[in-house]
Formats: structure tokens, sequence, C-alpha cells
């Protein structure tokens, strides 16, 4: 047998391997089955326990129901298995989509939001320069006192922090539920804005700049592997540049699975009408 | 922490008896977000006498010989009806089917404290029993099926539990105390419930007859064998079904359950077999004790010892009615509270979904008609079916619900239910609307059918107790 009878024969003998494995005996070709692909973020193709041969399944599945942690989720030798590895992949991915995205000028139209920046440039500066994210040019400041109402009590504004996606998500439903609630309490409250490539204190000048009594900013959190969509709330009575963070009233955890937006609006109408009465705000307000 | 003081009241077949509990209320959220209270500690600060239910000629309860009972314990407890918050008063067993149960539970809320309520029903008793035989923890901590076998005077209450969650409950007539026996050793009744259990043997047995242990001991064996029947332990034979309490839950069960637990007062004698005088409290509790401790059905290795026996029921309805609101809730006026016998008002699926559509019609007709089965303008609305709304949605919602409440008298509160976490939105967007004062409470379930009471708040009105109940009067 020469050489190239043997490689001929032998490629016929794979060839015909393969097609009866795709199912054709015949020869035909067998269309290949594919099953639809998981979506790797969906709540309930994470609840799935991965442990091999569990001795209490439904006891594993109960802990997975009380915790987004990566628990039960079995191994590979010492590492992750595949499935699990590719899941972490997915929401590293969409933590870091939600910090370099941008909220669409549409969402800012649809709520009426003049929109200011910061110091920063772009998306990397913002990122790199946490000093430059709050603070504004001189002629910001300037635009803002001329558009927006001098010494509210309140005054609220979006802010896009470090998840951009947190603002797309709950800003609709938080924003006028709040401002509805401010307005039934009685108070006079600016008009609410939004401000890009914003930090936490930026709401200090805020403050000082239109001499609010309240400053409150609804704020994108740093995205983690559980949810991209978490919004805080940071309130202040007279918050002022340079002031200890503890005078800073936290609502966090702001989304689907923590507290709705919508409530959380309700909520925060609340509290801030409390602080008003209290007129102290941070460690002081739960003393 | 706030600390609320819970009364449970139990009047069963043969014993009535009392429990005092101290119920700790903390915030289990960070200081970072929103609040959430939960109830963290429940502690029995006061265990009452086990007494023997007060029966009037005519075999009704004795209200007044209760009442007399009960300001006993309350002296020796050390405590005044007003400082209670919280509890409940049950009729359970038998008793529940006397004529007045529920004319007497009633009268005796109201007397046990202001913020009491009443309820009965065999379905409610048997996962109170459970919960206070400490049953459905164990489920949820070991994560498996467990079931309790609340064994008292005239029925027995079986609830089961997987991981926690309520799987399954029933009630059937099969008790210590349906033969009875007096001193001089003659048998003075004879529940007409276990005349087909009697007829089955071929045990002529008949009131004013002498006690024989053997054929009574055979009859005890048998209603053993149709509880493990009950429990799915056994095949159930068209007897046991005969057994089954009218009016309460089928429980249809997949597999036996893993873990077993006996409370009642018969538990004390599967737990602690003791011979003697079988006849000491002149009916066939220890008899049936010992049948279950030797039923081959019941094995032992799946015995769980439960936290409480005789006073399981009675535990469960001091400690385990209560729950809390969630702690985002709204309300115009802390003087709507307490709040009680709300019927529960469930729109069907299309009528609320209608409502989030803005069609506020069909609503309206639907809770028309409800207030006139029920002849009340108080009621509370239950929206189980809205998620988590959008604003928007919201906004329609209380549009709706604004309309619907426009039918209603002048003055008369009205009160919404959601399952979801957004009442306090839900209630800003009411007032917003009607003039007329609105409660506003979500994260409670509850079934049609099912009546709330509303407690006083909490300190700063973060959240309220509330307690769901059926009322069952056969």
């Amino acid at each position: 047998m020469t050489r190239e009878e043997l490689t001929s024969r032998v490629t016929q003998a794979v060839m015909e391997a393969l097609a009866r494995r795709a199912g054709g005996a015949d020869g035909t070709e067998a269309p290949c089955p594919r099953p639809p692909l998981p979506d790797l973020t969906d709540p309930a193709f994470k609840a799935q326990v991965l442990v091999e041969n569990p001795n209490n399944p439904e006891g594993l599945a109960q802990m997975k129901r009380r915790t987004p942690a990566r628990i039960a989720v079995g191994n590979a030798g010492p590492r992750l298995r595949t499935q699990t590895y590719l899941t972490l992949r997915a929401e590293h991915a969409g933590a870091q989509d939600a910090v370099f995205r941008d909220v669409s000028p549409e969402l800012l139209k649809e709520l009426d939001l003049v929109s200011f920046s910061t110091l920063c440039r772009d998306r990397n500066e913002h990122l790199t320069r946490p000093d430059l994210g709050r603070r504004f040019s001189p002629e910001t400041l300037e635009d803002m006192k001329k558009r927006c109402v001098r010494s509210p009590q309140v005054q609220v504004y979006l802010s896009d922090g470090l998840s951009s996606q947190a603002v797309e998500a709950n800003g609709a439903d938080i924003l006028p539920a709040l401002m509805d609630g401010l307005h039934d309490e009685g108070l006079r409250v600016g008009p609410p804005f939004f401000v890009r490539f914003g930090r936490v204190p930026a709401m200090d000048v805020v403050s000082e700049t239109l001499d609010a009594e309240v400053t409150c900013v609804l704020i994108g959190e740093r995205p983690g592997l559980a949810t991209a969509n978490s919004m805080s709330a940071y309130i202040s009575y007279r918050a002022t540049v340079g002031m200890p963070e503890s005078r800073r009233t936290v609502v966090s955890n702001i989304h689907a699975a923590g507290i709705p937006a919508v409530e959380a609006g309700a909520h925060i109408a609340q509290l801030i009408r409390t602080i008003l009465e209290k007129q102290t705000s941070g460690v002081e307000l739960q003393q | 922490m706030e600390q609320l003081l819970s009364v449970g009241i139990d009047i069963g077949t043969s014993t009535t008896s009392m429990v005092i509990s101290r119920l700790s209320v903390q915030n289990t959220a960070s200081s970072f977000a929103v609040p959430r209270m939960a109830i963290t500690e429940k502690e029995i600060v006061y265990r009452g006498d086990i007494h023997s239910t007060p029966i009037r000629e005519g075999e009704l309860i004795d209200a007044q010989r209760i009442a007399a009972l009960l300001k006993e314990e309350y002296q020796r407890a050390g405590i005044t009806p007003g400082i209670l918050r919280t509890g409940a008063v049950i009729i359970t067993g038998e008793s529940s089917r006397k004529e007045n149960a529920q004319a007497a539970s009633q009268w005796l809320s109201e007397l046990a404290g202001d913020f009491v309520i009443a309820t009965a029903g065999p379905d409610l008793e048997s996962v109170l029993a459970a919960k206070g035989a400490g049953t459905q923890q164990y489920s949820e901590e070991h994560a498996c099926t467990a079931m309790n076998l609340d064994v008292g005077g005239g029925t027995s209450n079986l609830a089961v539990f997987s991981s926690g969650r309520q799987a399954g409950k029933g009630c059937w007539d099969i008790g210590g105390r349906l033969v009875r026996v007096d001193e001089m050793g003659r048998i003075t009744y004879i529940s007409p419930r276990l005349r087909p259990v009697l007829d089955e043997l071929e045990i002529p047995l008949h009131e004013g007859d002498r006690v024989e242990l053997s054929p009574l001991r055979r009859l005890t064996d048998r209603m053993a064998s149709l509880l493990a029947e009950a429990a799915g332990l056994l095949p159930a034979t068209p007897l046991c079904r005969r057994l089954h309490t009218p009016g309460s839950a089928q429980l249809i069960l997949e597999r036996p359950a893993d873990r077993l637990s006996f409370s009642g007062g018969v538990a004390d004698y599967v737990y602690h077999p003791a011979g003697g005088d079988w006849f000491r409290h002149g009916d066939i509790g220890p008899l049936l004790g010992r049948s279950l401790y030797e039923s081959p059905a019941f094995l032992h290795e799946r015995l769980l010892r439960p936290q409480e026996t005789i006073r399981a029921t009675v535990v469960g309805a001091g400690s385990h009615t209560t729950m809390l609101s969630g702690s985002t809730i709204f309300f115009t006026d802390a003087s709507l509270f307490p709040a009680r016998n709300l019927p529960v008002f469930v729109p069907e699926a299309e009528t609320e979904q209608g409502a989030l559509e803005g069609d506020s019609v069909p609503l309206a007709a639907e809770a028309d008609r409800f207030r006139q089965e029920y002849d009340t303008d108080r009621f509370v609305i239950r929206l189980a079916r809205t998620g988590s709304p959008s604003y928007r949605t919201l906004c329609r919602l209380a549009d709706a619900l604004g309309a619907l409440a426009g039918q209603l008298p002048a003055g008369t509160p009205l009160y919404v239910l959601t399952e979801q976490d957004f009442a306090q939105a839900l209630g800003q967007a009411l007032r917003r609307r009607i003039e007329r004062p609105v409660i506003c409470i979500d994260s409670v379930q509850a079934q049609p059918g099912d009546y709330l009471d509303f407690g006083k708040p909490l300190r700063d009105g973060v959240a309220v107790p509330v307690v769901v109940k059926t009322l069952i009067y056969a």
C-alpha cells in the first residue's frame, strides 16, 4: 500500500465515522442539534446547584436563595467549573460596561434635566481622578446659579457616579416619586438636574453654590458582581466642602432586588422631612 | 430594640391554657440601608397552668368561668391587659364546634386585651402547634421535611413544613378525650365520631359500660394506625377519610416527612411512656400515647423531640401569630390602629391588571360586590399580582383605588395591602388623590377568606404588627 492509498483510506474511514456520529448512517447530513444558549446572568440559571451528588440538594438550594454569593457551585479539581467561571466573567463584563457607559440623552430629556459636568473631561479621567469629580469650573457654577433656584429647602440631583446603568435603571422611577413626595410636604424644592462625571462630594459644592438647606444626590454605585444597577442616595443638611463624611445620611441598595426605586423615592421624601425637622443629618441623625 | 408583649390563649377540647411571650423587634438592616424591622427573639415569660376547659350545661363553653381563670392567671403573671400589644385567643378542637364558640371568643378577646384577636379553625391550629413545637424551625434549619402531629383531646392536627415553608396541613377527629371514664371505672362519654372505628373493630362499647383495658387498647391501636395513615406512613383506608375533620384542609404529601414530632397532651405519653393507672386523666389519652409509642409505623429514629408538648398550640398562638409588616409603609394617622377583623378583598387577576393599565371600573364593581357579600365598608384590598411597578403604573393604580374609595361612605378608611415592597409610595400617591384616611401596608401575604388585624405601630411608625387569621366556626 502506497502512502497515498493509506492516507485516502484513513481519510475515508474518518469521514464515515464522523457522518455516523452526526446521525446519518446512510451518509446524509443530519442537522446538528443546537440547544439554545443559556443567559449566564439569568437568576434561574444562577440558582442551579452544581455540587455533584449532593446529600441534601434542597438544603443547598435554600442556602443559595438567601445569598447572591457563588455558593454550592461545586468544583473541577482546584478550579471553578466552566459554567461558574463563565457566569463570573459575564457579570464582571456587565460591571465594566456599567462604569464605562454614559447616561443616555433620551433619559435626561424625558426627565427634563439640565446637565452639568465636573472638571473631568472624559470617563477615563473621571475614573482616575476622583479629586476632579468633586469640583466644577467657575463657569459651570455661574451657569448652575442662573438655571437653578437660590436657597431652596431641598435640592435634589441625579449623578452617574460609577454606574450610569444604575441611573438608567432607576432614574425614571425614583425621581418623580421623590419629587412628588417632597411637594406633598409643602417644601420649597429646586428643580432637579443631572451631574456628569460626578463623585459624591460634588454635592457639597452644589449645596454651597445654591445655598440649599438639604442637598440630596441620587448616584450610581460602584458595580459589584451581584448587580450593576445599584443606586444610593446621599443626603446632607447644610453640606459644606471639606465637612466630615459622617454628616451624610445614606440610603443604599436601591435596585430591583434591594429596595425598589419607587419605594425608595417615597422613603427618602419622608427622610428629608425628618432631616429638615431635626436640622441635622448623618450619624447625628441616627443618635 | 423594642419589645412587644404577646398573649396566647388556647381553649381546647379538654384543656385551657395561657402563655405570655416577649417579642423583641430590631432593625436588621445596616445603618446605610432602608430599615428592615424584624422579630428577632421570642421568649416565653409566663406559662400558665393547664386548666380543664370549663363547660356549661348542654356542652356550651363557659365563658364566664374561663374569664375568671384568665383573670387569676393575669394576676399571677403580674400583668394588666393594657400592656399587651398583640396575641391570639384560639378556640380549638371540639370546643370550636360548640354553639357559642364565636360569641365566647369575641367576648374573651375583648377581656384579654385591646389588641388581642379572636381566631379559630383547625388548619390554623395545626400550623400554630407545629410552630410552637419547634418543628417548623427544625425543618428550616435542617432543610428537611418535618411533620408535627398535635394529638389533643378531640383532634389531631397535622402540619408539614419543607425547609421551613408550609407544605401541607390537615385535621382528624382522633384524640385522647373522645372516650371519657369516671372514677368509678365507668365509661361516661363516647364521641359519636368514634362510632365507625368501633364498628369496624366490632367492639361493642357503650356509655355506662365498665372499663376494660383490652378493647380500649385495640381502639387506641387502631386510632394510632389511622394517624399513621393520615401522616402518609400507611396506605389510607376509607375510615381515615371519614375521620378527617370537616372543613379542614386536605393533606396531600408527595412522600412521607423526613422527621416527625408529636405535641399536644397525648405527646407526653409518646415521649415518656408511663404505666400505672391508665385512666388517671379520666380518658384514653395515656393509652393512645402508648399505642403511638409502640406503633411500628412511627419509626422512633425519625422522631424529633418537640420544644413544647401540651403547650405547643398556646405557645404558637402567643409567639407565632404576629408578624411585622414591611418597614416602609404609610398611614395618615396613628389613631387608625389597632384595626381588627378586616376581611381581605382579593380582586380577580384581570381586574388588578386592568387597574394597572388605567381601567378602574371593574375594580370598583368587584369591590362593591365584596362589600355587599361581607356587609362591611371596612376591608383590606390585597394586591398580590402587582410586581414591582414603575412610578407611572403606580400612579394609574392609585387612580383606580381612588375611584374605588369614592364609593365608600365619607370618612371610611381605605386599607390596602401589597405583597411587594411599594406601600409607602402607593400610600403617598393615594393621599394626593383622596381625602379619607389611608392605611397602606406591604410585605404581608393573605388569602381570600382571611381576616387581618393591625396592631399599634412600632416606635417611629416604621412598621405595624399584623395578624392574619381565618375565622371558621362550625
